[in-house]
């Protein structure tokens, strides 16, 4: 009969309805993750929706210029002010928000995929090729890679690709070393073993078995590089190496409203460096809680 | 015939796992390899299966003495040796269905086709329900995924078959069971088998000679000294 109270069932039930500090304190973790998470989504919605629908919904010109509606401060009429040739802010912004979140989501997925080829690569082909690959990777990561970039796209004439190209050529060294890492903690299991076994060439073990374990690390990679490569762009712009001036990009406005902070008119500058911090921080925000959801032991693996 | 000779295998050069083992399996033959924990059975397993480099000494699967391993051996010997492995768990691919698992050595070789019947076929063999093949390997128990290790071992029909600790972690009746459809297959197919182990009852009454590790460690002179043992 005392074995019948010691089932596993009723410890575990037992144990759960005792208030520990260490329980309680678990849960107002979770709360708190949860809260995050929710903001983030909300926010990352809000942006996504903006960017897709405003444009084609809003037909208003962001270019207009307007001289005697210049620099005026945020009102009912321009929510977020006007800029030093009466342009309304908000669109602006809007608008740049899209040239930002384009060149971040290229960017990261052009990042991710070189990354992972070269990484799968790395790790599957294993031995001189794996040393001579990872020694590659390691001199591209010794060059500061904000003067890399600047020299990428100092090549090219200034538009949308070459930032993204410049972005994607100095972030795919993360992703490869990631993802090599996991494909060779993958290649000394027992079922590419058995793989090889069975008559598999090179190719079909890394296709078939490898990246698609890797799989959930890429994504996750990307997802993280989405909000860094924007801020690479804003800054790209801001040095007036990015996007054309005439195109409202998040950097281009900041650059732009640089002359009138020291006049005192701060929503120029202000607006549009919020509309980098905030969707950026809840794309981290998002990302981070997806980590810790595939990966709780490695909070530290990745950082923004 | 099979033939390991003098094989010195391991991980690292200065202190090979392996020394001068020798070992003749002739068709339709089954060895048992008996041995305790650590001693390198499984190291041999995997060189006998192709999988492994050995820094010295020759395998040779019917007169062919293998010149390249893993990726870079000959597609016909690799998949003329079948290889079940101890952890069922890590041996089969997390994000394949059991049926998948199994015809994964067909589709790596261009057949395809034959697939879908080769599968009903071998599943019926080792006892795996239709059920239990659209699942992954996470919701099947150890038995059950190590019956379908071995279906997959099984199907290419290889001439040689290579049990490392198949049934060790496993119940008496599943372990009875796999050992039934091993031996169903040999008399089907004559094919030979190595099983290495460290149960001394079952490798006893299951092969037809058994082999203790100690015996066959000759130092340099590399004879094959074969003991025999009930």
């Amino acid at each position: 009969m005392t074995c019948d109270s010691r089932t596993p069932g009723t410890t575990t039930v037992a144990e759960a309805s005792v208030p520990t500090g260490w329980r309680s304190h678990g849960t107002n973790r979770r709360s708190t993750r949860t809260l995050r998470v929710r903001t983030s989504a909300a926010l990352v919605t809000v942006t996504v929706l903006a960017v897709l629908l405003v444009p084609p919904l809003v037909q208003l010109d962001q270019q207009a210029v307007d001289l005697s509606a210049k620099l005026l401060p945020p009102s009912w009429a321009h929510p977020f002010g006007t800029d030093d040739v009466g342009r309304d802010l908000l669109l602006r912004c809007v608008y740049g928000l899209r040239v930002s979140l384009l060149v971040g989501v290229a960017a990261a997925l052009t990042a991710t995929v070189v990354g992972t080829a070269v990484g799968a690569a790395a790790g599957a082909l294993g031995g001189w090729a794996d040393r001579a690959i990872m020694r590659i990777v390691d001199t591209v990561a010794s060059v500061p890679h904000l003067l890399l970039g600047i020299f990428i796209v100092a090549m090219f004439r200034p538009g949308v690709w070459p930032v993204v190209v410049s972005v994607a050529l100095t972030h795919w060294l993360s992703t490869a070393r990631i993802v090599r890492a996991e494909v060779l903690s993958l290649r000394s299991r027992p079922y590419i073993d058995a793989a090889v076994s069975g008559g598999a060439s090179r190719w079909r073990v890394t296709v078939r078995h490898l990246l698609p374990g890797v799989l959930p690390q890429a994504a996750l990679a990307a997802v993280l590089m989405v909000p860094h490569a924007m801020w690479h762009e804003s800054a790209l712009s801001f040095l007036g190496l990015g996007l054309p001036t005439h195109m409202a990009s998040l950097g281009n406005l900041v650059q732009d409203a640089r002359g009138s902070l020291l006049a005192g008119q701060w929503w120029p500058t202000l607006f549009p460096g919020l509309f980098i911090i905030v969707p950026t921080l809840a794309v981290a925000g998002l990302a981070g809680a997806w980590r810790e959801r595939i990966n709780p032991r490695r909070r530290s693996e990745l950082m923004l | 015939m099979l033939e390991l000779r003098t094989i010195t295998a391991g991980y690292d050069r200065r202190s090979p796992v392996v020394r001068d083992f020798s070992l003749i399996l002739a068709p339709g033959e089954s060895v048992g390899l008996l041995g305790p924990s650590g001693c390198g059975k499984s190291t041999l397993a995997r060189v006998a299966a192709l999988l492994h480099r050995p820094d010295a000494g020759a395998l040779v699967l019917d007169g062919t003495t293998v010149r390249r391993w893993r990726h870079r051996a000959p597609r016909e010997l690799r998949i003329s040796v079948g290889v079940v492995f101890q952890q069922a768990r890590l041996s089969a691919d997390p994000r394949l269905r059991l049926a998948d698992v199994i015809a994964e050595p067909l589709r790596a070789n261009g057949r395809r086709e034959e697939a879908a019947g080769r599968v009903a076929e071998l599943a019926e063999a080792v006892g795996l329900t239709p059920d239990l093949l659209t699942r992954r390997p996470h919701e099947v128990s150890d038995g059950q995924l190590q019956r379908a290790c071995l279906a997959r071992a099984l199907a290419l029909r290889p001439r040689w078959l290579i049990c490392d600790e198949m049934t060790a972690m496993l119940d008496a009746s599943t372990a009875a069971a796999l050992v039934g459809a091993v031996e169903d297959y040999r008399t089907a197919t004559g094919a030979g088998l190595l099983a290495v182990g460290h149960d001394r009852t079952l490798l006893g009454r299951w092969c037809d000679r058994t082999v203790h590790w100690g015996d066959n460690e000759t130092g340099s002179s590399g004879k094959v000294t074969c003991g025999r043992c009930g």
